[in-house]
């Protein structure tokens, strides 16, 4: 390890008043691996922006502080000029052209091209490729990734590992790089795959180039980096050597938050051993978000939470259950099994479901509030309506009653009852949807994400109706979120999702580094008992 | 019974992606089973002819789809510069410059040229503004430009352009052009520069490309991907067998030697679009077209200027499009000034799909297998009408049927494969069989 490479100092970043990044300090010396570690939201990708000189970042106002490449201060506006200055990138979704073959995707727009006839009058667009020499500097790249895959295969059906190489193989084939940033690598990697993924980082690391490695998995991190950053909620937490910490200490660091627990009247509350609802190996195919044999026993009564990291599963099973993605396994419903892939039959038998694709699955953005809210009675229940034998018509007196009495209920600002729900504000869209659940009158709420893009005063709301349908009406809610201090404060146990699986189940009052660890994936006791 | 489940399933993707050419091949054939009394020399010599015509103008359709712009319906634009070309230059060659007829194709290909990049270039801008609905726009856009060529042709010459009441060209009131011009000198302006006997033909060009697969296995060899050795030998015996038959009928002098004869420059130019179609995407250029058919988000956010490469894309099929017109009018004779574009997008979409080609995918070979088997099935229609049931007009409805089915049945397969594949399932196997 030598000179330092990169400074990042000072560094804030603000987003429309709300303030992502506060002050960051960091520095990547040459071959050195520096994993940066935090929550969903703690601010990594928005550093990483920063750094790559993302449009996002410019068009909404900058950032302040600086950064220094080479003791050079840096400000880039666009990613190739990241890239023109030695800076990669491995993404975390694949930048490959799957009819192309390797080569032709490493070279992807840095051509080599020898002139020809025609190129001389016309310029440059027209010399002719040097497949050549482009094959002979994609082996060189394999090469140094200790691949032996042929370079002329095409990418399309190669395995998501040998993906995840030629990105890299990409970045290393450019000229003078000299930082490469990792972007959750293994997150799709088999543990093979990612034991030679780690080989190869630390290969690259020691001709020199400086990498940033961001990654969930804590074991890695142990594994493979000289010095750890965590930041949570857009602060700097600490940076330390890695060798100075260990698995138990960077989990309680990452979460680390102080939850207030605010669970007043939960004396009144009946949870009974009644089991309402039973999933046994539910497969889940949502793309980012696959489940692969989850279990769970929902009691009747209660509030349980669905946590983990994203892309680990979590969301699906919600999904799963409603029949918005194909699903596989057993549920069973009030004693009764319910059948899968069947959106009908999961409302019919009384599961109501907040989904958190607001915009796309939750609301009809052009239609009405009074729409929206008796939108799903009208066509499942069939409420709402004039039966007039061989038709059926709206009854709009009783939907705008109705629609009126949940604006009063759940307190959503708007105009009136007809106005558009896409013209609403995220909190009032999610009250909108609250209410067309509750109007199915459900037993059972699925809830994913229900604050998610919501301020903060509105989240408190939809966080207290919950509790309050919960405690009143005896619903059970089984609520998804990433949000791990949301989850804390009103239910009653956490269920956290690793890999499409359940990792555990953890009282709301569990210790920091018990989630934390559970998040990653890291079986607690064995690490626990090692750091006592 | 599973093994041959999974053999039926390997094969039915290519059985799906090929059902357009082997209904044409069958219907051909058909058509001979039924029909006794078309000889094989009559067959050819229409068949030779409408290849010679259309063949330019399908090829120009490849590089738009290839970067990713799909089916290019707006090759009707450029048909029309080249038809306003083609008014411009015989207008001034009979009233002041008398050109003979070479001289007179040779100026509208050159005036030809910076009136399509010209639109070309506007119709690319306008795709870009369309992305994703490339097609229809350049459906639409085609019959605007109509409107706009008529204009132009109808009211603005005589009476914003001055023009001589009294030209041939001129319709007798002296505003607009007329509706049928004679293209004079310029017929066959092109043919009659060479011609060769059809066998000779075949085998010059048999040859070359006997030559050129041969080439190209013996080069590509070592690579497992485009070395495919069944494929090659069935080439190579076809290339083989109908260099054998030539020599035959050329030493026998048989029925078949009767066959026209080759217009060999318009074989040439042919040729030669062939070779820059297949030499530009072995470019720099050609690479950028094609990353930008694949995804253009991969190949924006690695820096390709993907607005500006599909202009080009447009640009280069809107002008060989209108050389291509050029080329089949001089063949035809005459200029129906109104009516002689306004096919020419369906009919060179339906050729190339023919010939195998789908909106995302398309080769030289495809667009010339295509313009072989779809005229012959126009060529064949009516006969098997007459044949079956006794009237050539059955035919005749038959191909405007046989156009629009297949142009509406290779979207139709394209959007159903494309949504198959994004079709999510649990089952981990079934993906990867539709990934092959």
């Amino acid at each position: 390890m030598g000179d330092i490479l990169l400074t990042i100092k000072n560094v804030s970043k603000e987003f429309y008043g709300n303030q992502v990044l506060k002050d960051i300090n960091m520095e990547i010396k040459k071959g050195e691996i520096h994993a940066l570690i935090g929550e969903n939201g703690a601010g990594k990708s928005t550093l990483m922006n920063i750094l790559f000189g993302m449009p996002v970042i410019h068009e909404t106002g900058g950032y302040q502080g600086s950064i220094e490449l080479d003791g050079k201060e840096v400000m880039f506006n666009s990613p190739h000029e990241a890239m023109s200055h030695g800076i990669g990138m491995v993404h975390q979704e694949f930048m490959l052209i799957p009819g192309f073959t390797i080569t032709e995707n490493i070279k992807i727009n840095r051509e080599l091209t020898n002139p020809n006839m025609v190129s001389r009058i016309f310029g440059k667009q027209y010399e002719s490729l040097d497949m050549k020499r482009m094959n002979s500097d994609a082996r060189k790249a394999l090469d140094i990734m200790g691949m032996s895959i042929e370079e002329y295969t095409l990418v399309a059906g190669l395995p998501v590992g040998h993906m995840q190489f030629i990105e890299i193989a990409r970045e290393i084939d450019k000229t003078g790089i000299k930082l490469l940033v990792f972007d959750e690598p293994t997150a799709v990697l088999t543990e093979s795959e990612t034991q030679n993924l780690l080989a190869a980082i630390q290969k690259l690391a020691a001709q020199g180039i400086g990498i940033i490695f961001i990654s969930h998995r804590l074991e890695e991190i142990m594994q493979v980096s000289h010095r750890v950053t965590i930041l949570r909620d857009g602060e700097h937490v600490v940076t330390k050597d890695t060798k100075d910490t260990n698995v138990y200490e960077i989990a309680e660091l990452m979460v680390g938050r102080k939850v207030s627990l605010d669970r007043s009247g939960s004396d009144s509350r009946r949870i009974s051993d009644e089991i309402v609802l039973s999933i046994k190996n539910l497969e889940v195919k949502m793309p980012g978000e696959e489940v692969k044999g989850f279990d769970l026993d929902v009691r009747k009564g209660e509030i349980i939470g669905i946590g983990g990291l994203a892309g680990q599963g979590k969301l699906g099973v919600a999904n799963g259950i409603m029949g918005i993605f194909p699903a596989r396994g057993q549920v069973i419903y009030e004693g009764r099994p319910l059948e899968l892939n069947n959106p009908r039959g999961a409302i019919t038998a009384g599961i109501s479901f907040l989904s958190e694709d607001r915009k796309g699955v939750g609301l009809l953005l052009d239609e009405s509030i009074e729409i929206n809210t008796v939108f799903t009675s009208m066509q499942i229940h069939k409420e709402f309506l004039h039966n007039l034998g061989f038709i059926r018509i709206m009854d709009s007196q009783k939907i705008r009653n109705h629609t009126n009495k949940m604006i009063k209920d759940l307190d959503i600002r708007c105009t009136s009852s007809l106005q558009h729900a896409g013209s609403l504000s995220g909190g009032n869209q999610q009250k909108v949807c609250m209410a067309r659940a509750l109007t199915q009158k459900p037993k059972l709420l699925l809830v994913s994400e229900p604050t998610r893009g919501i301020d903060i005063g509105a989240k408190k709301l939809i966080l207290d109706l919950l509790k309050s349908l919960n405690e009143e009406q005896g619903m059970t809610i089984v609520m998804t979120s990433s949000e791990l201090a949301e989850l804390r404060s009103i239910c009653d146990r956490i269920a956290i999702v690793c890999d499409g699986k359940v990792k555990g189940i953890l009282s709301p009052e569990a210790s920091n580094a018990e989630f934390g660890l559970m998040m990653s994936g890291v079986h607690a006791d064995s690490q626990m008992g090692g750091a006592e | 019974m599973r093994k041959a489940k999974n053999m039926l399933s390997k094969q039915m993707p290519y059985l799906t992606d090929n059902i357009v050419p082997i209904i044409f091949i069958a219907f051909t054939l058909l058509g001979f089973a039924l029909t006794d009394n078309v000889p094989i020399n009559y067959f050819l010599s229409e068949l030779s002819s409408r290849f010679y015509r259309n063949a330019f103008i399908v090829l120009s359709l490849i590089i738009p789809v290839i970067a990713g712009l799909g089916l290019n319906f707006g090759i009707v634009i450029g048909a029309m510069s080249g038809q306003l070309a083609i008014i411009i230059v015989r207008y001034l060659s009979i009233e002041y410059l008398h050109l003979s007829g070479v001289w007179e194709l040779f100026f509208c290909i050159v005036l030809a040229l910076p009136i399509a990049a010209f639109i070309g270039f506007l119709t690319g801008r306008l795709y870009n503004k369309t992305r994703g609905q490339e097609m229809i726009a350049s459906l639409i856009v085609g019959f605007f430009a109509n409107g706009v060529y008529q204009f132009i042709l109808l009211f603005a010459t005589g009476v914003i352009i001055p023009v001589r009441a009294t030209h041939p060209m001129i319709k007798p009131d002296g505003v607009g052009v007329r509706m049928t011009v004679d293209m004079g000198e310029l017929h066959y302006s092109l043919q009659n520069i060479m011609k060769t006997p059809f066998m000779w033909t075949v085998l010059v060009v048999s040859a070359v490309l006997l030559t050129l697969v041969v080439a190209l296995y013996l080069t590509g060899r070592k690579r497992p991907d485009k070395g495919n050795k069944v494929i090659f030998i069935i080439k190579v015996l076809l290339l083989a067998a109908i260099i054998a038959y030539s020599v035959f009928a050329i030493a026998t002098k048989n029925n078949i030697t009767k066959v026209k004869e080759v217009p060999t420059v318009t074989i040439i130019f042919i040729g030669l679009l062939c070779l820059f179609t297949e030499l530009i995407m072995k470019t720099k250029l050609g690479q950028d077209f094609r990353s930008v058919g694949q995804s253009q988000h991969i190949a924006r956010s690695n820096g390709i200027n993907v607005d500006k490469t599909r202009i080009i894309a447009v640009i280069m099929s809107t002008v060989m499009a209108a050389w291509g017109q050029i080329f089949y009018l001089q063949d035809m004779g005459t200029l129906n000034v109104y009516g002689a574009h306004t096919q020419i997008g369906m009919f060179s979409v339906a050729a190339l799909l023919v010939g195998g080609a789908s909106v995302r995918k398309a080769t030289v070979s495809q667009a010339l297998i295509g313009t072989i088997l779809f005229n012959s099935m126009f060529i064949m229609s009516p006969e098997i009408g007459k044949a079956v049931f006794g009237n050539a007009l059955l035919g005749e409805y038959f191909r405007t049927f046989m156009v629009y089915g297949i142009i509406g049945m290779a979207l139709g397969i394209y959007v159903w494969n494309d949504n198959r594949k994004a079709r999510i399932t649990l089952d981990p196997i079934e993906l990867n069989a539709q990934d092959n």
